[in-house]
């Protein structure tokens, strides 16, 4: 059995002062609350005095605790179709039916927090326009964002001046929500907390460029929550310089998270949100480490600089994985493949997700040909969980895996 | 007279395959029956069937490997599995020592694996969730076209002017089956684009290579599936002798070479 990650529990405090204090924003309206998309302008909204609140990040705990696949069909039936976002659906199936995880979770919540700003980032994906646009129409509040060039190979000035100046374009709605002007030393300051966190979670990844591992991809998507939520805050900050030690001291006691690693994945794609732990179990008892994934990294924004608070934001907003053209993303993934010193990769398809399902133009065959890593296409869905087979998941799994150890 | 048996036990969803090798490898006897919902006593007559053929008792079970759906339902033969991607090709490797590419298509899912020549995988694909290009369409389509599975080879055979199929659901594909059975178009031809769709479905999961060895229930029953998938890709395509029993053979060549023989 594996020790526990003993920063789990100051994780869970800070995680739960954030709700509470999203919470109390909300209900006692002393603090603005700003519904963000997780790679949208969380810095300008922080530095504006929000409390922020991120709706991915609400709806992937719809996923682990497994309530998702029975709020889907809610949405569905008011015409979101079972194949758009599992998020979205998801999501708005939950308000349908008056109900959050957090209020499980957090004894005293009742709902999500109550928007009085919709903003979004479309670098990731339409349906996060679609989703901010629902709550807009149903509550009434404004809905504004940035739409973002797509499929990028270098990203330009010319890029960067569309998204910066699409950012200066939402100040003023956003001062007239707040109620006060933007302050530019205080977005700085924010930008470079951003940057400082980013920074802390890139130094915890690359921990598992040690053998064994001293964290899996599994724990990696439950020790992002800060960087999330939190980013442009000390909170987050310390959290990191906290887990970042612990792993260290991890590595330098060769202390792996599967102790008898013999095989090392890298994984593409999105986690099944209510299959964390069957999938941590499944590959920890094939001696199977999965190391390292795009989906975690891409919280890891190195253009941020507080210099250039705006014009940094739009870089880093387009310098993001998701965002990126297929050359680009072939070499990202090949660079981390050496990095991590990976023996395959397994890409998740993701029914209801194509921007974060990178098998469907042909990359895992490119990748191969190119790197001789043998790669597995296993299908599954984020959240919806009538789209995943565990028996299929598991047969295929294990036959890769065989087949990496047979060609060892 | 105590002889030394290597046992393989494939436990698929449908049915249930049981190999039982000699120690020079030689197949000495073997089984099949639908695994119907107790899949401890299937296997169980599947393996008594199989050592009454080869004239030994359980008592001559050197080791026995199991894979499939339900290996873990053997528990009463052996602890020891391997998945059955990897047993169909071990067992194809058996037969057909060279590079090749497997199609399997079997009662619930297909499969198409790559092997270079000394036998190692290069690549594998199983089908997506949904029944297109599996035994489950046929017999499904069986029960539209009220006729037995066993029928349909020889039907298949008969048809004159075969009846493409469009879809690739199996709900969208029974409603064009009932609407050229509506327009009064011959059983036969029907049934031969069923055989078409199912091998077009398999076809369009991966890429073949040169030889290509087909396996799976649905290949056993129907050897003019195979006649036609020649023809689709231009060239004979190969087949075990018994090419339902190709992974469990693989099992029990994994039983009798032990876990780390290549
Ligand atoms: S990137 Fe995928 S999961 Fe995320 S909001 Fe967009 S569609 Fe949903």
């Amino acid at each position: 059995m594996r020790k526990k990650i003993q920063a789990t529990d100051l994780m869970n405090r800070i995680m739960a002062d954030y709700f509470y204090g999203l919470n109390e924003a909300a209900t006692s309206g002393r603090q603005k609350v700003a519904w963000c998309t997780s790679v949208g302008p969380a810095e300008l909204l922080r530095a504006m005095g929000f409390a922020v609140q991120f709706p991915e990040n609400h709806a992937a705990i719809l996923g682990a605790t497994r309530m998702a696949t029975d709020l889907i069909p809610v949405a569905n039936a008011i015409g979101y179709s079972p194949d758009i976002c599992s998020y979205l659906t998801s999501d708005i199936g939950a308000y349908l039916k008056g109900i959050t995880p957090l209020s499980r979770a957090y004894p005293g919540i009742e709902s999500v927090p109550r928007p009085d700003v919709l903003v979004f980032n479309t670098n990731q994906c339409r349906d996060v326009q679609d989703w901010f646009a629902w709550y807009a129409r149903k509550l009434g509040v404004p809905c504004i964002g940035i739409s973002s060039p797509k499929s990028i190979g270098e990203v330009t000035d010319a890029h960067i001046d569309d998204v910066a100046g699409q950012i200066k374009a939402l100040i003023p709605t956003l001062e007239m929500i707040s109620g006060s002007r933007l302050d530019l030393d205080r977005l700085r300051e924010t930008v470079a907390l951003s940057r400082e966190c980013t920074e802390l979670w890139r130094q915890v990844l690359e921990t598992a460029t040690a053998s064994p591992a001293p964290l899996t991809f599994f724990d990696g998507t439950i020790h992002m929550g800060p960087a999330v939520v939190l980013r442009g805050t000390p909170e987050a900050v310390d959290y990191y310089k906290v887990l970042l030690s612990e792993l260290e001291q991890r590595v330098a006691a060769g202390d792996g998270a599967v102790a008898d690693e013999a095989v090392r994945i890298y994984w593409e794609g999105m986690p099944v949100w209510g299959r964390l732990r069957q999938h941590s179990e499944l590959f920890a008892g094939i001696r199977t480490a999965v190391i390292a994934s795009t989906y975690c990294s891409s919280w890891i924004f190195p253009a941020f600089d507080p210099r250039e608070p705006i014009r940094s934001m739009a870089k880093a907003y387009l310098e993001l994985f998701i965002v990126r053209s297929d050359p680009y993303k072939e070499r990202y993934i090949k660079g981390m493949l050496a990095k991590f010193n990976i023996d395959g990769i397994i890409y998740h398809d993701a029914k209801t997700c194509p921007c974060n399902s990178n098998s469907r133009y042909g990359l895992p065959q490119r990748l191969e040909a190119e790197t001789g890593i043998p790669s597995l296409v296993i299908s599954g869905d984020l959240n919806d969980l009538r789209c995943v087979s565990d028996e299929q998941t598991r047969t295929n799994v294990e036959a890769f895996i065989e087949q990496l150890e047979e060609g060892k | 007279m105590s002889t030394q048996l290597f046992v393989g036990l494939d436990m698929g969803a449908s049915r249930t395959k049981v190999a039982v090798l000699d120690g020079a490898g030689r197949l000495v006897g073997h089984a099949v029956k639908k695994s119907g919902i107790d899949f401890s006593v299937t296997a169980a007559a599947c393996l008594d069937a199989s050592l009454e053929m080869a004239g030994a008792s359980r008592a001559d079970i050197v080791r026995a490997v199991a894979t499939g759906y339900g290996r873990a339902n053997v528990a009463f033969v052996t602890s020891e599995s391997k998945t059955e991607i990897g047993c169909l090709a071990k067992g194809c490797h058996h037969y057909f020592p060279e590079a090749i590419t497997i199609i399997d298509i079997g009662g619930q899912d297909n499969k198409i694996i790559k092997l270079d020549a000394p036998g190692r995988r290069s690549s594998f694909k199983m089908n997506r969730k949904c029944a297109a290009g599996t035994g489950a369409f046929l017999e499904e389509m069986a029960g539209r076209l009220d006729i037995s599975l066993e029928e349909m080879n020889d039907m298949a055979r008969q048809s004159t002017e075969m009846i493409k199929l469009g879809s690739y659901c199996t709900v969208f594909s029974a409603t064009e089956v009932l609407e050229s059975i509506r327009n009064g178009k011959k059983v036969a031809d029907i049934v031969k684009g069923l055989f078409y769709s199912v091998i077009k479905r398999v076809l369009e999961m991966d890429s073949i290579t040169d030889r290509v060895v087909m396996t799976g229930g649905v290949v056993a029953h129907n050897p003019y599936i195979v006649e036609m998938t020649g023809e689709m890709i231009g060239r004979p395509v190969l087949v075990p002798e018994l090419p339902q029993l190709a992974g469990a053979v693989g099992a029990a060549l994994y039983a009798l070479y032990g876990k780390d023989e290549g």
